[in-house]
């Protein structure tokens, strides 16, 4: 989501631009005090490498690829200071010299694509190690979970920032509910991707991965074997979880957070919109009484849609997708 | 890599516009494109005002209109947003061809489009007459962190190898027959995705060898490119300045 110029309000992206600048900022100090000159071309080159891996396209669902966006991944295999400098260098490069992504809009596109998922989504990492086992796996399966919720998380926070930012008077559930309803989904792929390509990595030179680096050789040693279609199924099911789990956030959040931006003033009066009659309206489901159940529902049910949705055009298109393999940055409809 | 290899954006050419030098390049650019985003969205003549700027801009540069326009694809995706705007959006409804949209809606989607719009075209007039190394010297002299511009110029520099090997092991996988269509068919280009850091950063490893090996000391050479003259200065302010002229009389005029 590179964001234009003028999507969100001044006053947002003056604050938004001095929180990435003293979360950058930050990094950078970090990364100069525990590291040597060798970090800048090492960082480079991890730059380099991020900028192609969102060249990677991955298969979705028949046919349908998506890419990755690597903030979560830079995070873990080079701790989250790097990682999230580097993909700010990512993000400000392609701005400046790609045209994606607005110039004034570079305070948010940094705070949602490096700063909140490089140490958004390393925080999910370090805390789902303390739960999971000490081995290759526990770290794989970390990093697939950081790795989604990271996507999420940038989603959260682009609706947060509409919240109080918005240049149109879209409700705050709409926007929250399609950015992080599609993000969710976005974020499977990025997961499983995410999830290997560190396996893959910790199987040739584990001392390359930042996040695992208190393992053993033998604890490296020690992984399960899983199936891709397993995994892939699993990954859909934490999917529905978190969009249940999401779901709730929905709706009990966003009334404090309204209430904060009402008190400044800074929304117009919120109202009711076209589809306040539709059966999953205000993200609950008619017919089941308890709230947080239905909740959940609503937002299993929202995934479902958009998979199938997905799944529908991915077949309707499948036959036109052109096999070429040229070097260039396929223009992509979301991040 | 080899030489004349520019990234995709940059249209070679020797008008004034690629001549200037690249601080007051990209400062312009951004001070520009800030005047847009403040611009309120019912100043339509402000908006024409900047559009025309630009427009002289684009063709004294020699780009070309019909390459600016093919590069505002990047916008797309936004522009799909702004025309959902309107039947999302809440308060007065208006009817358009028989649909019931908002009028608030309406200007929000207007307001995402015209800036959106602006905005890029700027964006691609500086990158298309700015090569990406001198983007950098341009924003390093204008106190970006020597640090983030020292990792972007290592970044730009080997991004088409990287690309290249990514390239390369794309087409050994669909040479051996891999078409994947599902997700999880996507192990090896996954694992490919790993392997793929593991090479980067090897490389970057011996790059840093071979840099110390011919004196580096931590900081770069300046090559000792032209700074900005004050006469460039001013020329570049031009744009800028009419911008704001124009953003700062449609402000005062909405809030009086």
């Amino acid at each position: 989501m590179h964001a234009p110029d003028g999507f969100l309000n001044l006053g947002t992206a003056v604050t938004t631009g001095a929180v990435s600048a003293t979360a950058v900022g930050g990094a950078l100090r970090h990364m100069r005090s525990t590291l040597s000159d060798k970090q800048v071309p090492l960082a480079g080159l991890a730059g380099a490498f991020i900028f192609a891996a969102q060249m990677v396209n991955f298969p979705v669902a028949a046919g349908t690829t998506g890419h990755l966006l690597g903030g979560a991944l830079a995070a873990i295999l080079l701790g989250p200071a790097t990682g999230a400098v580097v993909v700010t260098v990512v993000v400000v490069v392609q701005a400046l010299a790609f045209a994606d992504g607005g110039l004034t809009a570079l305070g948010y596109n940094v705070l949602n694509m490096a700063v909140v998922t490089a140490f958004g989504g390393y925080g999910v990492f370090v805390l789902l190690r303390r739960v999971l086992p000490d081995n290759a796996s526990g770290v794989i399966a970390a990093t697939g979970l950081a790795a989604g919720l990271s996507v999420a998380l940038s989603a959260m926070a682009f609706s947060i920032e509409w919240l109080f930012g918005a240049t149109a008077p879209v409700p705050f559930d709409t926007v929250f509910g399609a950015m992080v309803g599609v993000h969710v989904l976005i974020g499977v792929g990025e997961g499983v991707i995410s999830a290997l390509a560190v396996g893959a990595v910790l199987a040739a030179r584990p001392d390359l991965v930042h996040g695992a680096r208190d393992l053993s050789r033998a604890q490296t040693a020690d992984r399960a074997r899983i199936g891709m279609r397993g995994f892939a199924i699993g990954a859909v099911l934490v999917t529905l979880v978190v969009a249940a789990v999401v779901s709730q956030f929905a709706a009990s959040a966003p009334d404090g957070l309204e209430r904060v931006a009402q008190d400044q003033g800074l929304v117009a009066q919120a109202q009711d919109h076209a589809l306040a009659g539709g059966p999953f309206a205000d993200y609950a489901t008619d017919g089941v009484r308890n709230q947080q159940a239905s909740l959940a529902i609503a937002g299993g049910a929202g995934v479902a849609v958009t998979l199938l949705v997905g799944l529908g055009i991915g077949f309707a298109v499948r036959d036109r997708r052109s096999g070429r393999f040229t070097g260039a940055r396929a223009p992509t409809a979301s991040s | 890599m080899g030489a004349g290899h520019a990234h995709p954006l940059y249209v070679h050419g020797h008008s004034r516009v690629h001549r200037m030098a690249p601080e007051a390049k990209v400062a312009a650019a951004v001070t520009f494109v800030a005047a847009v985003a403040i611009t309120p969205r019912q100043a339509l003549w402000a908006f024409g005002v900047d559009a025309a700027c630009l427009a002289g801009a684009i063709i004294a540069s020699g780009i070309g209109p019909r390459f600016v326009l093919r590069r505002l694809a990047v916008v797309l995706p936004f522009v799909a947003f702004a025309l959902f705007i309107p039947f999302v959006a809440s308060g007065d409804r208006v009817d358009v061809f028989g649909l019931s949209l908002s009028r608030e809606g309406l200007w929000g989607a207007w307001n995402v489009l015209v800036k959106a719009t602006l905005g890029a075209s700027a964006s691609i007039l500086l990158a298309g007459t700015t090569e990406i190394p001198r983007l950098l010297t341009g924003a390093s002299r204008l106190r970006v962190p020597a640090t983030l511009t020292a990792i972007a110029s290592f970044m730009v520099r080997y991004l088409e190898v990287i690309a290249g090997e990514l390239g390369r092991m794309r087409t050994a996988m669909a040479a051996r027959g891999y078409a994947p269509r599902w997700l999880w068919q996507a192990r090896p280009i996954a694992t490919g995705a790993g392997a793929l850091f593991v090479r980067s950063y090897e490389r970057g490893e011996r790059v840093h060898a071979a840099m110390l090996a011919r004196g580096y000391t931590g900081a770069m050479p300046d090559l000792g490119e032209r700074r900005a003259s004050i006469g460039e200065w001013a020329v570049a302010a031009a744009l800028p300045t009419i911008a704001w002229l124009a953003a700062v009389t449609a402000l005062t005029g909405v809030l009086t």
